[in-house]
């Protein structure tokens, strides 16, 4: 017996579906380890007094960008342009363009 | 149940007919499924990315202060120390001492750090995981340094930091104060940036303010805007990869747009032959319904799958060359998922919805119009 199209079609769906409602909840409560791993993170964060995740080691506003201060565009010369290619990933943090806040 | 059967027959016919132009229609659906897979990739890697940050910087100091002089990021004299901490409402402030060191025989950017809890002693460092492998490095190894007046400076690495806490530590070098000052001539009384622990959070913005008062060459940070910092670089409606993706995705919205409005004249035909055997308007746009729905279901099904294996168990590979800019160090990416109904809720509405509804406008004018007329063209 050849199974209907349309019994492949609501199969794959439903499976489909199914597989999307697994990856929701299996985010919403990850396992034991990554709990374990993510209190490992924090006691470092705590301990080291840092302040940044380490995504870009290319340049130093972009290891550290909530420590970037407001002259960063211009650090080689007035009116340099961004050379690193992760600075055009990141926009400038909130603070350094609200100057003048405290 | 009669309906159910009628339905099904429904979707055994379109998929027939979608069948008979495969080549067409299975082009349009792999476009569909990368685009639907480009776009889940970075709402999942930013959001994840997002989700990390407030979870790991909400033990952030609550307070940087920084010294600016001449626009840029000076070293600070430890006398402030007391300045800031005659404060009203400050409970601690101490020097931190970290700098960046690039080594030119890998040529990689260091992060190294002084620890306030339990330093390595002189002459031993713990080092990430990114720096281990960039470097090389295993414990009992040795790291040569130069100093800031050229001199070697050999260093044992006595630990490597885990594995689970690469995303904050990859590429962080501990070190003890003296060697750090060694390394690079920093006299004594100074700190790179300070640290502030205040007693009530919610004085902060104040404390911040006075800090900014008393010292007008400093600028404080508070954790407030550490974490707002993520949040902002992150929001996946910035940066240049939806730039880049916004090309593709309208690029996609013309193609379907001109697939799905565009009926071909044997699409026409088809409609013109059921309406002639006795279809009505209803089924005919039921069976489009059907066409828009098995082909953007399963484009999005199958995208958003592809998506979660691509981020999470892929480490975003495919974008990694994006991201790693001109960085020699990287971490592995090791993300916790961080996926929300309201982002698949976007996603749909984003692609599914425009595609099944743009299906249904043009046939519903050519189901309208009487059969021989159709058929003619």
């Amino acid at each position: 017996m050849t199974l209907r199209a349309s019994t492949i079609f609501a199969t794959y769906t439903a499976l489909g579906l199914l597989l999307l409602a697994v990856i929701v909840i299996d985010s919403s409560s990850r396992s034991v380890t990554d709990r374990q791993q993510l209190e490992e993170r924090r006691t470092l964060v705590k301990s080291l007094s840092l302040t940044d995740l380490v995504l870009f080691t290319d340049a130093r506003y972009t290891r550290h960008p909530s420590m970037a201060d407001r002259h960063t565009p211009f650090q080689d010369y007035p009116l340099s342009l961004e050379h690193f290619p992760s600075g055009s990933l990141i926009p400038p943090p909130p603070h350094v363009r609200s100057y003048g806040k405290y | 149940m009669a309906n159910i059967e009628k339905q099904r027959a429904i979707i055994d016919f379109t998929l027939a007919s979608l069948m008979r132009r495969k080549g067409k229609n299975a082009a349009l659906l792999v476009v569909y499924t990368l685009v639907v897979a480009a776009l889940a990739s970075v709402m999942f890697l930013t959001k994840s990315i997002r989700s990390e940050a407030a979870a790991v910087l909400v033990d952030a100091p609550e307070l940087v202060v920084q010294r600016m002089v001449a626009g840029r990021h000076e070293m600070i004299p430890l006398s402030y120390v007391e300045k800031i901490a005659s404060i009203r409402g400050v409970k601690s402030v101490r020097g931190r001492l970290w700098g960046y060191y690039y080594d030119p025989v890998f040529g990689s950017n260091y992060t190294l750090l002084v620890p306030q809890e339990s330093p390595p002693e002189e002459g031993k460092v713990a080092v990430g995981q990114g720096v281990a492998r960039s470097a090389l490095a295993e414990v009992d190894n040795i790291m040569p340094f130069r100093t800031n007046q050229g001199a070697l400076f050999t260093l044992t690495v006595a630990r490597v930091l885990p594995a689970g806490t690469e995303l904050v530590s990859s590429d962080l070098v501990l070190l003890s104060a003296g060697d750090f000052k060694t390394l690079f001539g920093i006299p004594d009384g100074m700190a790179t940036d300070l640290v502030a622990e205040v007693s009530n959070l919610s004085e902060i913005p104040t404390i911040a303010a006075k800090i900014a008062r008393l010292l007008p060459d400093t600028r404080p940070i508070a954790r407030d805007e550490i974490l707002r910092t993520y949040d902002a670089i992150f929001n996946w409606r910035s940066g240049i990869l939806l730039a880049i993706l916004s090309g593709a995705l309208l690029a996609f919205f013309i193609f379907a747009w001109d697939k799905a409005t565009g009926l071909s004249a044997e699409e026409r035909r088809e409609i013109g032959i059921l309406k002639a055997i006795g279809w009505d308007v209803g089924d005919v746009l039921m069976m489009k319904l059907w066409e828009g729905a098995a082909l953007s279901l399963t484009a999005f099904v199958t995208g958003v799958i592809l998506a979660w294996l691509h981020v999470f168990a892929g480490g975003a590979a495919l974008f990694v060359p994006v991201l790693k800019g001109w960085s020699v160090l990287y971490p592995a990416f090791r993300l916790t998922p961080s996926i929300d109904l309201m982002q698949l809720a976007v996603l749909f509405f984003l692609t599914v919805i425009p595609y099944t509804v743009a299906t249904i406008v043009p046939c519903w004018r050519a189901a309208t119009a009487a059969p021989d007329s159709v058929m003619r063209g």
